[in-house]
């Protein structure tokens, strides 16, 4: 058995396992050299506002091309019959522009080389949700991505002046139709109840007001661009916070900005996401405080919060359950799996309840303890158990013949380059078990680590189940896997 | 004997004018001159409210009289924040209450339940809250076959200790609820007889009435099932999409009846629906609704006394926009409680109004 004691002097592991999708022994290895502030220090100091992977090529497209493009598709799908006279299934443009944008986002997440971007991208989504199920104009959530990414650990006030305004979010909360004859409320409501206030702090009349603050702020039809029509505006005199004036949507959220509150309610999510489940008032004031009085610059707070004390405290360790996301995208990392085709690990995220850019309902996912129900505990068991037979590494290294053709348009496996022989490093193969293969070697991201290290990599505090670190790596690994201690980080 | 409640979540917030339209009002007209529904587009019940004609498959189960329309339920005070609301429905809390317990748990607070392995609820849903609580076992499942596929690959081991840590405290505790749960439903849904009507395959409700309708025909024990139908925020082009919803509940509910009529069921259940609010009585600019207050919810059952019950809240008398209840939702749950289950419980209620809904 491994001893856990020991492992209370190493913080790497747990920074990690918060600030990224998981880690594998090199990269704990990394952060474990270096001192606990440098690290924080390195987690935060450079970042670059785009993404990796190539964005799709449709992300230029405005909502009446796509509205033609899906007519035609639509058009197409019934005049076609297949040989059994049975209509043809004809991909919608909106359905395959989905597919390919949640793609794209996974992809970013096992590429990338500042997986805490992507994560903070991540909890900007869950703040200001918006959903494709009723955008259903594909480019614009694109776009809303992008802007998520740039204010990952940007600006805060920044961010939420561009969300006021962000196409996607004037789609998803109605803000398109709001106009100054008859205001739809529905924006106003949630700013205030889930983007700055929060429940308790407003009245129904400022949500009234503030409503009538927003209109005018629609999209252009054509191109999908954000547009102000002043003659929609309400420009009369409105009573928002107890503040009156002809208030514009800029001056509705400066004022909630001037709102003690809305620092607060962020240092509130961060925490709950980031340290633990339980509220600690005392330290929320003093990152809200930190958030407030910096002009709402958000690395300065992400710093704080990764060096207080509550983070650091060993008793913090696997305290937070993972996410579905975390869950997927951090086994897939650590295993150093290849997964050409991202659609079948966006499936389960779905099926563990969290499908990027369709979060339920407004208020995002409720995360926590909700993520673990009878239903999605055992669908987390059977991905574990998928991906463990999915892991060996093939007895002929480097020999890529037993990889399945690619039946799929966005398949991509990586083509030798020209002129160069295909020598790759040994990678993982599909069919063959980790559990029951002996001789099994792991992929080049475990390979290596003895049997302590293996299970400390993976597991947060001491397993529940039996491992046993006698046996051969690859069952270990899988042993750790399928401890319910697994799905802590 | 005990009855089994069907609870059918309506997502979003049902527009309870066009679900039970007040036809002959002059205000509703008012109202919603485009989004009103047309006098010939409903399926009159008295000479003031009808339903909305796509809701026809339920006529039989009116005019069988099983099939009851409670109206203008709500409570006061409401909250048009949809998490805040569904919880308040959820946990039979008032409005300026938090409650973490179901409406249903808490109903058998008191009743000394069995402990031991076994399931009380089952939720096909992603939405537990109402029959979540220490007394009762509930558990959440899409899908009956994988369900029991799976419980049996994850063993359960009764020695390990979570050294006082939430989070694995509640991920050790599912897992035991996973495996005494499949114990005891393994046999019964295996040797459940499909559904003598097939339910339609649009969206997933019908597949959420075909494992209900097994789950009550195989005899499983529980005391309540939950389902939903999402979609029902119509803030923005309200008519098409509330139509089809509206049409996908009556074909489902219908098919229901049918097949508990056909297994012999139909007296031992009670099917209810709810929904966070009702919608702002004048329609939007968008052509939809916002989030209003009170409205009607349906219950159906084989020992439900069926008609209109309480009554229609006037267009008249509106505050701030929104209908008065003029049914308090927990006088609904009370009720339930008593005739379904043989609890007497008030949900935090002064004094409670049975309703006439149940025979007696």
């Amino acid at each position: 058995m491994v001893s856990w004691a020991e492992r209370r002097s190493c913080p790497a592991r747990h920074l990690l396992s918060r600030a990224t999708f998981g880690a594998t022994p090199a990269e704990i290895g990394a952060v474990e050299a270096m001192d606990y502030t440098a690290a924080v220090d390195r987690l935060l100091a450079h970042w670059h506002p785009q993404a990796l992977t190539a964005a799709p090529a449709w992300i230029g497209e405005g909502p009446a091309e796509l509205r033609r493009l899906q007519q035609a598709a639509q058009a197409e799908a019934k005049e076609k019959k297949g040989v059994d006279g049975k209509p043809l299934k004809i991909t919608r443009p909106v359905q395959e522009q989905a597919r390919e944008l949640r793609n794209w986002w996974v992809e970013e997440m096992l590429v990338t080389d500042q997986p805490l971007v992507e994560r903070m991208t991540l909890f900007w989504h869950n703040h200001f949700t918006s959903s494709l199920a009723k955008v259903r104009y594909v480019p614009a959530l694109y776009r809303q991505n992008e802007l998520f990414r740039r204010e990952a650990f940007g600006n805060f006030a920044r961010l939420l002046k561009a969300v006021a305004r962000d196409p996607a979010m004037l789609i998803y909360l109605d803000g398109v139709g709001s106009v100054a004859r008859q205001p739809n409320e529905n924006f106003a409501r949630e700013l205030l109840e889930l983007f700055t206030l929060g429940e308790g702090h407003y009245s129904e009349a400022d949500i009234k007001n503030a409503a009538r603050a927003f209109t005018g702020w629609s999209i252009e039809r054509e191109t999908g661009a954000f547009v102000d029509h002043p003659q929609q505006h309400d420009g009369g005199e409105k009573t928002f916070l107890g503040q009156s004036g002809s208030f514009t949507g800029d001056d509705i959220v400066a004022i909630l900005l001037r709102h003690p509150r809305t620092a607060e309610l962020v240092c509130e999510k961060l925490w709950r996401e980031f340290v633990s489940l339980a509220p600690d008032r005392a330290e929320i004031k003093r990152l809200a405080a930190i958030l407030r009085t910096g002009g709402y610059e958000m690395k300065p707070v992400l710093r704080a919060m990764f060096l207080s004390p509550a983070f650091r405290d060993p008793a913090s360790r696997g305290t937070l359950i993972k996410s579905p996301v975390d869950l997927v995208v951090g086994s897939v990392h650590l295993l150093g799996l290849p997964v050409p085709e991202k659609t079948q690990l966006v499936r389960m995220m779905q099926g563990l309840g969290q499908l990027p850019f369709d979060p339920p309902n407004v208020k995002g996912w409720t995360g926590g303890e909700s993520w673990i129900t009878t239903y999605t505990l055992l669908l987390r068991q059977q991905f574990l158990r998928r991906m463990i037979e999915a892991t060996t590494v093939s007895s002929m290294d480097g020999n890529m013949t037993s990889l399945r053709p690619d039946r799929r348009a966005d398949r991509k496996a990586p083509a030798p380059a020209e002129g160069m022989p295909a020598m790759e490093p040994p990678r993982p193969v599909e069919g063959r078990s980790l559990r029951n293969a002996s001789e099994a070697k792991l992929g080049p991201t475990l390979a290596g680590a003895d049997p302590v290290a293996l299970v400390r990599t993976l597991l947060p505090r001491q397993p529940i189940d039996q491992v046993e670190t006698g046996k051969a790596p690859g069952a270990i690994v899988a042993a750790a896997m399928l401890d319910p201690v697994y799905q802590l980080k | 004997m005990a009855r089994i409640l069907l609870l059918v979540e309506l997502k979003g917030g049902n527009d309870g004018l066009n679900t039970v339209v007040p036809y002959a009002d002059a205000h509703y007209r008012q109202l919603r001159p485009a989004l009103g529904v047309a006098r010939e587009r409903v399926l009159q019940l008295d000479e003031r409210v009808g339903l909305h004609e796509k809701l026809e498959p339920l006529m039989e189960s009116w005019k069988a009289r099983d099939f009851a329309i409670v109206q203008g339920v709500g409570y006061p005070g409401p909250n048009r924040s949809h998490f805040r609301s569904i919880e308040i429905w959820d946990t039979a809390s008032s409005s300026t209450q938090t409650l973490s317990e179901g409406w249903v748990a808490r109903a058998f607070e008191h009743a000394g339940r069995p402990k031991g392995p076994g399931v009380d609820s089952i939720v096909i849903d992603t939405n537990s809250l109402p029959v979540m609580g220490p007394d009762l076992r509930t558990i959440v499942m899409q899908d009956a076959e994988n369900f029991l596929r799976q419980a049996q690959a994850m063993k359960d081991n009764p020695l390990v200790s979570d050294g006082g840590n939430p989070a694995l405290r509640h991920l050790l505790a599912v897992r035991r609820e996973v495996n005494a749960a499949a114990a005891g439903l393994r046999d019964k849904l295996r040797a459940a007889p499909a559904p003598a009507q097939e339910y339609a395959q649009e969206g997933p409700l019908g597949r959420e009435l075909d494992l209900a309708t097994r789950i009550i025909t195989a005899q499983v024990p529980v005391v309540a099932v939950k389902i939903a139908l999402g979609g029902f925020d119509t803030h923005a082009n309200q008519a098409p999409t509330h139509e089809r919803l509206l049409g996908l509940l009556a074909n489902g509910l219908a098919t229901f009846r049918r097949n508990m009529v056909a297994a012999g069921r139909w007296d031992d259940v009670l099917v209810l629906t709810y929904s966070e609010f009702g919608r702002r009585a004048k329609q939007n600019a968008s052509g939809g609704t916002d989030h209003g207050t009170a409205a009607p919810h349906f219950v159906m059952g084989g020992k439900v006394t069926g008609g209109l019950h309480g009554s229609y809240p006037s267009l008249a008398d509106l505050q701030d926009g929104d209908l008065r209840h003029s049914v308090d939702f927990r006088d609904v749950y009370s009720t339930i409680a008593r005739g379904c289950w043989g609890q007497p419980v008030s949900f935090g209620q002064r004094q409670v109004q049975t309703l006439g809904f149940i025979a007696a």
